[in-house]
């Protein structure tokens, strides 16, 4: 998939460099996806014992941020990309944050349902937990295989799927508040939920980002504030 | 998705200098070089790593092509210069009194910022060093005129008019068959001094890209006023003023995060 023709510089080894870099933060967002996926398996499965392998994985997906964006430096530096190369390395170094901190909202979830483990009751609203995480986690995905694809369609498809991840997350907030006033000795415990779903809802949000720079990239366009996601004529 | 992520090297932002890490093909120590009264190079010492490309950048008259000419004593054709220090290729010593300039020069190609071919033809021009060597077997002629003209990609382009007069062929072209007759002696070395800058901007792309297969096998120095044709083709990049080495190092670090100031001022357009 090569919409915008970025492997055929006359420069086989800039055509290497800009495909290293897709497929560095290609890798990356898979990370940051199994981070969700390990979360939200702590939270559902109520794994507790899934501390190590997610403080790994968030050190890996730090040391990936870094390396990439410095790729992406020395491209600028030498290259001097311009047009759909630019926009690309761009693109890339603000996704970086954003994934980056998709990786840190899966972390913090992980860490408030070890807290969350042994707890009784709640198992509807774990269930719901869950559904809006691989809402989340599915929206990652379509994000990145937009990226990979520079499939502009997808990415707004994406951007559209975070108005009912939204709309999921404030109903989830109405139960929850609804819990704490009817058990008050509950309000921890249901604290620490709405904090997992506030995060998920974070996750969306970032998604939402990540499409945003593929629509960037692939159109040329800046829709940051423009209020692209919430109109339908931009399904047309 | 993808499960494993590939290894990401840690982030450094570690000052130029892994230069002295690779094989070294060329050495000068303490090398300076006067024309007359005039000092053009001041104590140069510089490690040229082999089968890399390095660069060479500097306002005019830093001593880039001066540092060249040393390299394989075209300098020696001039009354007044004067060098002082060592060039070692390899571990030649190209001043020694029993150094032979001819074989000197067979192991350091040259290529100019002019397309120089000889007034004979495009066969002829790339057989003109081998049979300085003695090479007289046409068959072997043939051959290594084929794997030289290959290796500067005009092989496709030429193959079939090997007769016409090298002037018939484009300025690209030209340079190229440059290229491929400096090839057909095997050096060891290939220098150039501002080899693309009488190339449209398509032709040096495509020379550019040479330069990089090249690489594969052979040591490529490469002066240049375009500090972005330096940042695009080279591994190592070297920064001369007033005849001295200001600064030697990995290009991905020179052109990020200079170690010295004059280095960053050359490169971002402050000074020079």
């Amino acid at each position: 998939m090569d919409r915008l023709h970025l492997s055929q510089h006359i420069s086989r080894q800039f055509n290497s460099e800009i495909e290293d870099v897709r497929r560095q933060v290609l890798a990356m967002g898979g990370l940051v996806e199994e981070q969700i996926a390990a979360a939200l398996h702590v939270l559902v499965g109520r794994d507790a014992a899934a501390g190590k392998v997610i403080a790994d994985r968030e050190q890996q997906i730090n040391a990936a941020e870094l390396a990439i964006d410095e790729r992406c430096a020395f491209i600028l530096a030498r290259r001097q990309p311009a047009a759909s190369d630019l926009r690309l390395v761009l693109a890339v170094m603000k996704m970086l944050a954003d994934l980056e901190r998709i990786g840190d909202e899966a972390k913090r979830i992980a860490r408030i349902a070890e807290g969350l483990v042994g707890e009784e009751g709640g198992s509807d609203i774990t269930a719901a937990l869950a559904e809006l995480g691989g809402h989340a986690r599915g929206m990652l995905r379509g994000a990145l295989d937009a990226f990979a694809r520079l499939d502009e369609h997808l990415a707004l498809d994406v951007m559209h799927r975070d108005r009912r991840l939204d709309a999921t997350y404030r109903d989830l907030s109405r139960v929850l508040v609804a819990r704490m006033q009817e058990s008050p000795e509950q309000i921890p415990v249901e604290l620490d939920r709405l904090w997992c779903a506030r995060s998920i809802e974070r996750i969306g949000d970032r998604c939402k980002n990540l499409c945003e720079f593929v629509l960037y990239l692939v159109r040329g366009k800046d829709v940051r504030h423009s209020g692209l996601a919430k109109s339908d004529a931009s399904r047309e | 998705m993808l499960s494993s992520i590939p290894e990401f090297p840690s982030s450094s932002i570690a000052p130029a200098g892994s230069a002295e890490n690779a094989d070294t093909a060329l050495r000068t120590e303490d090398l300076s070089l006067w024309y007359g009264a005039r000092q053009a190079l001041d104590r140069v010492d510089l490690a040229i790593p082999a089968r890399r490309i390095t660069a060479l950048i500097g306002p005019s008259g830093c001593g880039k092509s001066s540092l060249l000419r040393c390299l394989n004593r075209l300098n020696d054709e001039i009354a007044e210069c004067r060098v002082d220090g060592r060039v070692l290729i390899g571990d030649t010593d190209a001043y020694a009194k029993d150094t032979l300039v001819h074989d000197l020069r067979r192991r350091i190609g040259m290529v100019f910022q002019r397309p120089n071919p000889f007034p004979l033809s495009i066969h002829d021009n790339v057989a003109y060093g081998l049979r300085l060597l003695g090479i007289r077997h046409r068959r072997e002629l043939d051959e290594r005129i084929e794997a030289a003209l290959k290796s500067a990609t005009l092989w496709d382009e030429v193959a079939a008019r090997l007769d016409d007069s090298a002037f018939s062929l484009s300025l690209g072209q030209q340079q190229r068959l440059v290229i491929a007759r400096a090839l057909a002696v095997e050096p060891e070395i290939l220098m150039l001094d501002e080899p693309a800058s009488a190339l449209d901007p398509v032709s040096t792309l495509r020379f550019e890209e040479l330069l990089h297969e090249l690489a594969q096998r052979y040591t490529l120095l490469l002066v240049t006023h375009n500090m972005q044709q330096a940042a695009r083709v080279s591994d190592f990049t070297a920064f001369m003023h007033q005849g001295c080495l200001i600064e030697f190092g990995d290009t991905d670090a020179l052109f990020t995060n200079p170690r010295e100031r004059r280095t960053e001022d050359f490169i971002t357009g402050r000074y020079g």
